[in-house]
């Protein structure tokens, strides 16, 4: 059975464009009337413009009447996460230091994305700074879970993977530093990917760690991962770190790569705290891969317990010195208070950070600071070294890991209050940052109370291919997809 | 490994230039303690040996050519700052 226009795959909707069956109009109207809708409940935005989303979706169908269709892009509605940059569009971060931000420049993924034609509509709501897992460290709204409302939607972009899971958008773009693309995909029932470190530019992105964050895409399909990847890859000499390789055709490599695969199974990520109903899907999505011939391995990862530690010592480093440059001076909030130099630095970042911006900025600050940036910082950069490593020894034995994207289904809505608590949400997503690895979130079920479930594949370095490849041997045979969530 | 670690909030947002309420330092000390102890775990591994990673992949220095390119207009890029005239940032005197 077909699902409505704003419920159907980028794929699908390319084709309908394709052939002239709907017009980007009709379908951005659709997204549009949906959000409007069930927006009051969900609240997966942070600002929305129809006008100017309507305007590019009629300029989209002018291109169809003349034959110059850009790709499979073209006219659809996407959605970005509110920490990416739209020219002369508000971009928030979710933080009232930014609520009067607007955007001079166009982020690289939003040029690559405006030049495929793509429909941008709607910065989805976060975390602030994309500090968190839940999205109710956002400064506006507090987003719910379109499958159960009084829960998370998972964060930090929980409001691109609500959007989608929604009907708000045909695909949406977040953000990954420990785990912000992959657990809100696995909590909202959609795709999640996180390429490999330097694949897809920064350029543009609100900077929360930076040997961290990358960019990637919410889809409802692998199928449809491979073409939003295709289409904002690729170096970029605006981001000294993004990674000098060719893009292959990833939406055909699907096609072409049929394993069998090796799996490599960590024991690591089986064990104390695992919800038995997420072990349960994650051991049927092994047996389904082995019953397709594919090779299953177990492998160690031996410094797993040591992820989240490392993780946080980085992460709120990095955080420290990024966030610096909201000083009161330059990006819009400065405390009406301030009378000197100095209540403009104190006064205006106390006003306009958030509590878990505040505690991870203190904590990243006592990390590095004099006496004890050997003692943390830096040997949390040795860890690092290592977790990369096993990761390395595990890809002598097999070409990707699979692992369950996160210990539990969607929490509550206000349950998870204590800071420590929420930082154990992480645990299966962090190391992939630490090592720089792509990793995917795809839908493997659903909980007896109606809680969609992730499975997580962490591919080799600039292997995309194969690890889409290896998602959709499950993703295009399963169709958890077509439960929706009943708004 | 046991020593419980200090984090002196009053020095560290000083440092960090944030000013926080008594009821903030200590609710952040409590909760940023609890943090600090999972953190501790890390002096059980050893790192003898083991060269840091700042990154996940060996980034070495890029060299742009020494070419000038169109960038931002003064006024783009003064567009978000809180307060400015003549195309500059306005802050209090910070000199006497």
């Amino acid at each position: 059975m077909a699902h409505s226009l704003p419920f159907q795959s980028l794929t699908q909707v390319a084709d309908q464009l394709a052939a002239g069956q709907v017009s980007s109009v009709e379908l951005t109207q659709a997204v549009i009337d949906q959000t409007q809708a069930v927006e009051d409940r969900v609240n997966a935005f942070i600002s929305t413009d129809s006008v100017d989303a309507l305007a590019q979706a009629a300029a989209a169908d002018q291109r169809r009447a003349v034959g110059e269709l850009l790709g499979p892009l073209d006219g659809v509605p996407i959605a970005l996460k509110d920490v990416i940059a739209v020219r002369d569009q508000p971009l928030t971060a979710g933080s009232k230091m930014l609520e009067k931000f607007v955007s001079p420049y166009d982020a690289t993924v939003t040029t690559k994305l405006k030049d495929a034609g793509a429909v941008l509509w709607g910065r989805a709501n976060c975390d602030e700074f994309a500090m968190g897992s839940s999205t109710e460290n956002s400064a506006f709204k507090t987003t719910a879970n379109p499958y159960d409302l009084s829960r998370v939607p998972g964060g930090s972009s929980g409001g691109s993977a609500a959007a989608l899971a929604a009907g708000e958008a045909i695909a949406t773009l977040g953000s990954d530093t420990g785990g912000s693309i992959r657990q809100p995909a696995a909590f909202c029932n959609v795709v999640g990917l996180k390429p490999t470190y330097g694949l897809i530019s920064r350029y543009g992105l609100a900077a929360y760690a930076s040997s961290l964050d990358q960019i990637g895409s919410f889809t409802r399909t692998v199928e449809d991962a491979a073409i939003m990847l295709g289409a904002i890859a690729g170096h970029d000499d605006r981001d000294s770190t993004s990674f000098k390789t060719p893009i292959p055709d990833y939406r055909a490599a699907l096609a072409e790569k049929k394993g069998p695969w090796k799996l490599g199974i960590p024991k690591e990520y089986f064990g104390e705290g695992l919800d038995p109903e997420v072990g349960a899907a994650v051991e049927k999505a092994i047996a389904f891969y082995r019953e397709q011939g594919c090779e299953i391995k177990e492998v160690s990862l031996p410094h797993t317990e040591y992820c989240l530690s490392t993780y946080y010592i980085i992460a709120t480093a990095e955080a420290s010195s990024n966030l610096a440059r909201y000083d009161g001076v330059r990006y819009t909030h400065r405390s009406a208070d301030a009378k000197t130099v100095e209540d403009v630095y104190f006064k205006s970042r106390a006003e306009g950070f958030g509590a878990e911006v505040k505690r991870r900025i203190i904590l990243g600050t006592y990390v590095l600071s004099s006496g004890y940036y050997d003692a943390y910082y830096l040997r949390a950069q040795k860890v690092r070294t290592l977790i990369r490593q096993d990761f390395l020894n595990a890809y002598q034995k097999v070409d990707a890991v699979l692992t369950p994207t996160t210990p539990t289904p969607a929490f509550k809505i206000g349950e998870t209050a204590d800071p420590l608590a929420m930082y154990l949400q992480d645990i299966y997503t962090v190391s992939v940052n630490l090592a720089g690895l792509p990793g995917i979130s795809i839908p493997a079920g659903f909980s007896e109370a109606g809680l969609p479930i992730g499975l997580q594949l962490i591919g080799q370095p600039y292997q995309e291919a194969d690890l889409l490849a290896i998602a959709n041997t499950y993703d295009s045979t399963h169709d958890w997809n077509s439960r929706l969530p009943e708004l | 490994m046991s020593e419980t670690p200090e984090l002196n909030i009053d020095r560290v947002a000083e440092l960090a230039r944030i000013a926080l309420t008594p009821a903030e330092k200590a609710e952040y000390s409590a909760q940023l303690g609890e943090v600090l102890k999972h953190i501790e775990q890390l002096k059980q591994v050893d790192v003898s040996g083991v060269e840091p990673s700042a990154h996940a992949f060996a980034v070495e220095n890029v060299w742009a050519d020494d070419v000038a390119q169109a960038g931002l207009t003064a006024e783009a890029a003064l567009q978000n700052a809180p307060a400015q005239r003549d195309n500059m940032i306005a802050v209090p005197k910070v000199v006497e």
